[in-house]
């Protein structure tokens, strides 16, 4: 095995954990705020993805077109579900948020079973095939832009945080529920919009991945875990951990891949969790709880 | 109370006069109705008891069934004895991720998602396993359905349903009592407010660990049904976190922390996905995925309008109070 493939497939995996990174970073971010775990977020994941392919196939949309409407949908479906669904839930018990998300789960991940089968689906670009020579290093062209497109929502995400007054009043309900409500911010409807920007960083994260994997319904629990590992290695509730858990999984995903076998690399991030969980359990770039 | 005890002994009564007028049909929703019921209650010992979440549970039902299979597989050695390999093994692993989780501090939602990467390690794990199988599967050999082979259990449905209803029995008064004891007492207090029990004295790291210990002991041996019983296992299948969801959907639909709740829970679901399948079938509506669909449905609304669970509403209704 030769220095250049392993060098190619870790690169490779850098660029998909970018994208994992930015699907994580949805779940991090409602975590973080809502301080709900959010067991649909795969199945929303698969939403999006079949979404980017039903626009290629029917109106030719390039899924880097498509994000804009997907990314939109997803705001407003994030918002009505949280509102509608959730808020009532967020001073319950954690197993019963649990089965309400795991129920919205299991109707979101059928649906999509009734609707498009089992059969896998794809888009297929010309610019698919194509690669990036840089030195003796290939980089597939539409793993580089994808992965681009998730640093620039991650950034986009990052800047609105920092800089706009609504950023800050949703960091404002994050770090003190009660204090946030006394300064008289509407706790819930701030809620609500979180929930839309997580569930808009799933759209992208997923118009992204489906110019690298097929998408089928049974793909939603396995982002679903995925997330979840990849934001406790980061840290729950930190973004810029949430991208790098997303990239050191992605690569460990991919040298697993090559080294070992295809099947047995999900194995390596379970056991990069459980060492992270009892090593350093607010994750490598979270705070103390 | 004295309802109580009436109700129950008529539900007991019930039960086990039911092979003589259900069909093989029905004995088999039934069997599947107590597999559920048996594998609720012992999942309920860890978080209705103790208020330790586990998400992982279908770790326990499948080191259970791979270890009393394999046994029996490889060696041809019964269940009976494969049963306290399994145990043990189970209590294991259980005590190994109790341990680390207890001693590093981590709960709630952290300790969920511990438990469910713990199962999916394993699962993948069972997936590399060629002395098991892999995921090709391993196949019990199954031999003569009509006599009764209780030395090995094999045997007709009828025996496996009377195995898991004197399971399920065996676990509902074992738990009836843990309530009333100290364990008990202990566990609910750690459940309520884990501080306040530590300060009380009571040795919160010990007793948890027995919630664990005890529920993955219970739960190995509907593992180790689970294997007799249906004679093939696909880690796929089993260490699935669907499977754990499952294990779980039961208890938290019937009444978390009660006695009859998983029971209840138990009928009730499996009940209304048969129920969904006929009512599909006879519409002519089969599409893959519609049942489910139906059945999230109803699970959403449940939870919704009923936050404890089915059982603590009804209770009252009945009059068991009284």
């Amino acid at each position: 095995m030769s220095l250049d493939l392993v060098v190619n497939v870790a690169i490779a995996g850098v660029l998909t954990g970018l994208v994992y990174g930015l699907m994580a970073l949805g779940l991090s971010v409602i975590f973080g705020v809502v301080r709900v775990v959010n067991f649909a977020h795969g199945e929303m994941m698969t939403i999006a993805m079949y979404a980017a392919t039903v626009l290629f196939t029917t109106l030719g949309l390039d899924p880097f077109l498509a994000v804009l409407p997907v990314a939109a949908a997803f705001f407003v479906l994030g918002y009505a579900l949280q509102a509608g669904l959730i808020n009532p839930f967020i001073t319950r018990p954690e197993h019963s948020q649990f089965m309400l998300l795991v129920a919205v789960a299991i109707i979101l991940v059928n649906a999509l079973l009734m609707i498009f089968g089992p059969g896998a689906r794809n888009v297929q670009t010309d610019y698919q095939l194509e690669s990036f020579e840089v030195g003796r290093i290939l980089l597939d062209k539409s793993r580089v832009y994808a992965a681009a497109l998730a640093v620039a929502a991650a950034a986009a995400l990052f800047a609105f945080f920092r800089f706009t007054l609504t950023g800050k009043a949703i960091r404002a309900c994050a770090d003190n529920y009660l204090g946030a409500k006394v300064i008289g911010l509407n706790v819930k409807k701030y809620y609500s919009f979180t929930f839309g920007l997580g569930a808009a960083c799933v759209a992208v994260a997923g118009c992204a991945m489906v110019l690298l994997v097929d998408v089928t319904p049974g793909l939603g629990p396995y982002y679903t875990l995925l997330a979840f590992v990849i934001v406790i290695v980061g840290g729950l509730g930190s973004m810029t951990g949430a991208l790098l858990g997303g990239v050191l999984i992605g690569v460990s995903e991919a040298l697993a891949g090559l080294f070992i076998a295809p099947s047995a690399k999900s194995m390596f991030s379970f056991g990069l969790l459980i060492v992270v969980l009892l090593l350093r359990p607010q994750g490598l770039l979270g705070r103390k709880p | 109370m004295k309802r109580a005890v009436i109700g129950l002994a008529v539900l007991a009564a019930l039960l086990v006069a039911l092979p003589a007028f259900a069909g093989p049909y029905a004995l088999s929703v039934a069997t599947l109705i107590l597999y559920f019921a048996y594998t609720g209650q012992a999942w309920n010992v860890m978080m209705g008891f103790a208020g330790q979440l586990s998400l992982g549970h279908s770790l326990y039902v499948g080191v259970g069934a791979y270890t009393a299979g394999a046994l029996f597989f490889h060696y041809g050695v019964g269940p009976w004895a494969g049963l306290w390999l399994a145990m043990a093994l189970c209590v294991a692993f259980g005590l190994v991720i109790g341990f680390l989780a207890f001693r590093f501090g981590i709960s709630g939602v952290y300790f969920a998602l511990l438990t469910i990467a713990f199962a999916e390690f394993t699962r993948i794990g069972f997936d590399h396993l060629d002395w098991l199988g892999g995921p090709g599967g391993m196949f019990l050999r199954v031999a003569q359905r009509d006599a009764w082979d209780l030395a090995n259990f094999r045997g007709p449905p009828l025996m496996y349903y009377y195995a898991i209803l004197f399971l399920t029995a065996g676990a509902f008064l074992l738990c009836f009592f843990l309530l009333r004891s100290k364990a008990g007492y202990y566990w609910q207090a750690i459940r309520e407010n884990e501080e306040a029990a530590q300060a009380l004295g009571i040795n919160t790291f010990r007793w948890k660990m027995a919630a664990v210990a005890l529920s993955a002991a219970m739960t190995s041996i509907s593992g180790v049904f689970f294997a007799f019983y249906y004679n093939n296992l696909f880690p796929e299948q089993i260490f699935h976190i669907s499977r754990s969801i499952e294990i779980i959907l039961g208890p938290i639909i019937g009444g978390i922390g009660t006695l009859f709740g998983p029971i209840l829970g138990a009928a009730v679901l499996t009940l209304l996905s048969d129920g969904i399948t006929e009512a599909l079938a006879a519409l002519g509506w089969e599409i893959p995925g519609i049942k489910q669909v139906f059945y999230g449905v109803v699970l959403l609304v449940v939870v919704m309008f009923l936050p404890h669970g089915i059982w603590p509403a009804l209770y009252r209704r009945l009059g068991f109070h009284k």
